[in-house]
């Protein structure tokens, strides 16, 4: 991703738009204007509230998408390569994942009490889908030929998988952990705004109900820039990691 | 004489009476056909004739439906490592993220040759195979011919009894093709491995086989068999002015042109 100077001109002049009509409204518990919410964040910076939230969400993000991404990854690198299992699995999953992670919440939390493995559980239920779905498309796609010539040399299923089949399908499965991050950042924001209480969802939640809405607006930018900051990293290492291997990928 | 015969009675290939329909469709019908022992036996006829489907058959990647293969007396049920394949499509049977010297490791890991000595045979084949000063290359910055050179050494790192190629000098300029026929020669000659070589270039077959196998297509069946008893080795010049070779030449063109009709 390459910005350009130009592309800060619009939400500079949206926030200055912001301070002029914010202070022109007087005061409010929805809306504060830029300047006091920056206030409002270096003082939850300061004060070690937004980073102790912050380690909470990403614990809770990571520790989901680990488990959901390896579940995601076995299940599709086993339907992919065997298409009788594929077929033998398909209506239970497509019966599955209509099911919103956050409606599982309340069953989670029956099972699981409010706390890290509630929310771990949730991101990993939300994350698994989308690596299994791109994982199994991947290997599914990987080229035949591939396939045969692992056949013709009688490769066991494990040294397939490892020698033909992932490094084939790697920069598309990366793709898939890619985005499943984003998801699982998304989901455990999204739990801890619905019952748990803990990280910035949470912090987001309490400045709101404590009608402070410069706090509240400080941790929603946050939440932003840290979403940001994470896909611009996984980005980078996708670059960093596969640039000659995604280009191979494309050509063939 | 050719070395088919030198060694005669001995066939390491045979196929009785093999069928093959895909759905209702019949595709090959009744082929029987032996290949012995270190002979080279040719397949041509018109395009979709079946010509690939016979040799993934031989090779034990696709099944029959009627009648069987058999490779060293024994039914082949799938592939086998003694058994190698060089496929037309070189760029696609080539590990892209793997170096030339990767690629022929593949084999090796495959066959289970013990990691300290890989390294001298992946050297000893790159280097037979006319590629020694190209191991850390990968595919994606070879010319198609060293591709498929690369595919070659790394059937060859199988130590196959037979070697399956389907085209595989088809997608290349000529020069590099003659090239690699002679290649291809002088290795089964060292090797003494059976081939069965595919082509839709007649000239070609009549040149590296011991025997060429014209079939007729719609079902794909056996239409003419021709005996080539050129001298070896082949030579790129004298070969292809022999007059038998001319003789053979017109005989094999002919078939070819009532079996399009
Ligand atoms: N997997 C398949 N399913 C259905 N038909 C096929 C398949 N593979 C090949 N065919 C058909 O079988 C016929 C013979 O194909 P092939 O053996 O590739 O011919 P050739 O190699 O002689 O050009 C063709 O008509 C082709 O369309
Ligand atoms: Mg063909």
């Amino acid at each position: 991703m390459r910005l350009d100077g130009r592309a800060f001109v619009l939400p500079v002049c949206l926030i200055i738009l912001a301070e002029i009509g914010a202070r022109a409204g007087g005061p409010s518990d929805s809306i504060a204007p830029p300047s006091e919410v920056l206030v409002a964040f270096v003082g939850a910076l300061a004060d070690g509230s937004l980073l102790l939230a912050t380690r909470d969400t990403l614990a809770s993000a990571f520790g989901g998408l680990a488990i959901g991404g390896a579940i995601g990854l076995a299940l599709g690198i086993l339907l992919g390569s065997v298409g009788a299992l594929n077929r033998l699995m398909e209506v239970t999953l497509e019966l599955i994942r209509p099911i919103p992670s956050v409606a599982l919440a309340p069953v989670a939390l029956v099972a699981l009490g409010f706390g890290y493995r509630l929310e771990i559980a949730i991101v990993a239920y939300a994350s698994t889908w989308p690596v299994l779905l791109l994982t199994r498309s991947a290997v599914a796609g990987v080229e035949p030929r591939l396939i045969e010539v692992a056949q013709a040399l009688r490769l066991s299923f494990p040294a397939r998988v490892a020698k033909i089949i992932v490094p084939a399908a790697l920069p598309r499965i990366f793709v898939a952990f890619r985005l499943a991050a984003g998801f699982a950042l998304i989901v455990a924001v999204t739990i801890e705004i619905a019952i748990n209480p803990l990280g910035l969802g949470a912090g987001l939640m309490t400045a709101g109900q404590a009608l402070r809405p410069e706090l509240m607006l400080a941790y929603l930018l946050w939440i932003g820039i840290v979403g940001f900051a994470l896909n611009i990293l996984l980005v980078f290492a996708q670059q960093r990691l596969f640039g000659r291997a995604a280009l191979v990928g494309d050509i063939r | 004489m050719n070395k088919g015969s030198c060694r005669a009675g001995e066939a390491l290939i045979r196929f009785s009476k093999v069928d093959l329909s895909f759905s209702d469709r019949k595709i090959l019908e009744a082929i029987d056909l032996e290949i012995m022992r270190g002979e080279i036996v040719c397949l041509v006829g018109p395009s979709g004739c079946g010509k690939t489907t016979a040799l993934r058959i031989a090779t034990g990647l696709l099944a029959p439906t009627g009648g069987g293969v058999a490779f060293d007396g024994a039914p082949i049920l799938g592939p086998r490592r003694d058994v190698a394949i060089v496929f037309q499509d070189y760029g696609k049977a080539l590990l892209p993220w793997r170096t030339a010297a990767g690629n022929v490791s593949l084999a090796l890991e495959a066959v289970g040759t013990p990691r300290a000595e890989r390294a001298a045979r992946i050297d000893a084949l790159l280097a037979k195979v006319g590629l020694p000063h190209h191991a850390d290359k990968y595919p994606s910055q070879m010319s198609g011919g060293m591709q498929q050179r690369l595919q070659i050494a790394r059937c060859l790192a199988q130590e196959p009894a037979a070697l399956m190629m389907d085209e595989p000098f088809g997608a290349l300029d000529a020069m590099t093709r003659q090239e690699l026929q002679d290649e291809m020669l002088q290795i089964v000659r060292t090797t003494g491995a059976t081939v069965l070589f595919v082509t839709h270039d007649l000239e070609e077959a009549i040149y590296v086989g011991d025997r060429v196998i014209g079939l007729l297509p719609h079902p794909g069946r056996i239409g003419i068999e021709l005996k080539i008893d050129l001298p070896r080795p082949r030579d790129q010049i004298a070969t292809r002015e022999d007059p038998e070779f001319l003789r053979l030449r017109r005989e094999l063109y002919e078939f070819i042109k009532s079996a399009e009709r």
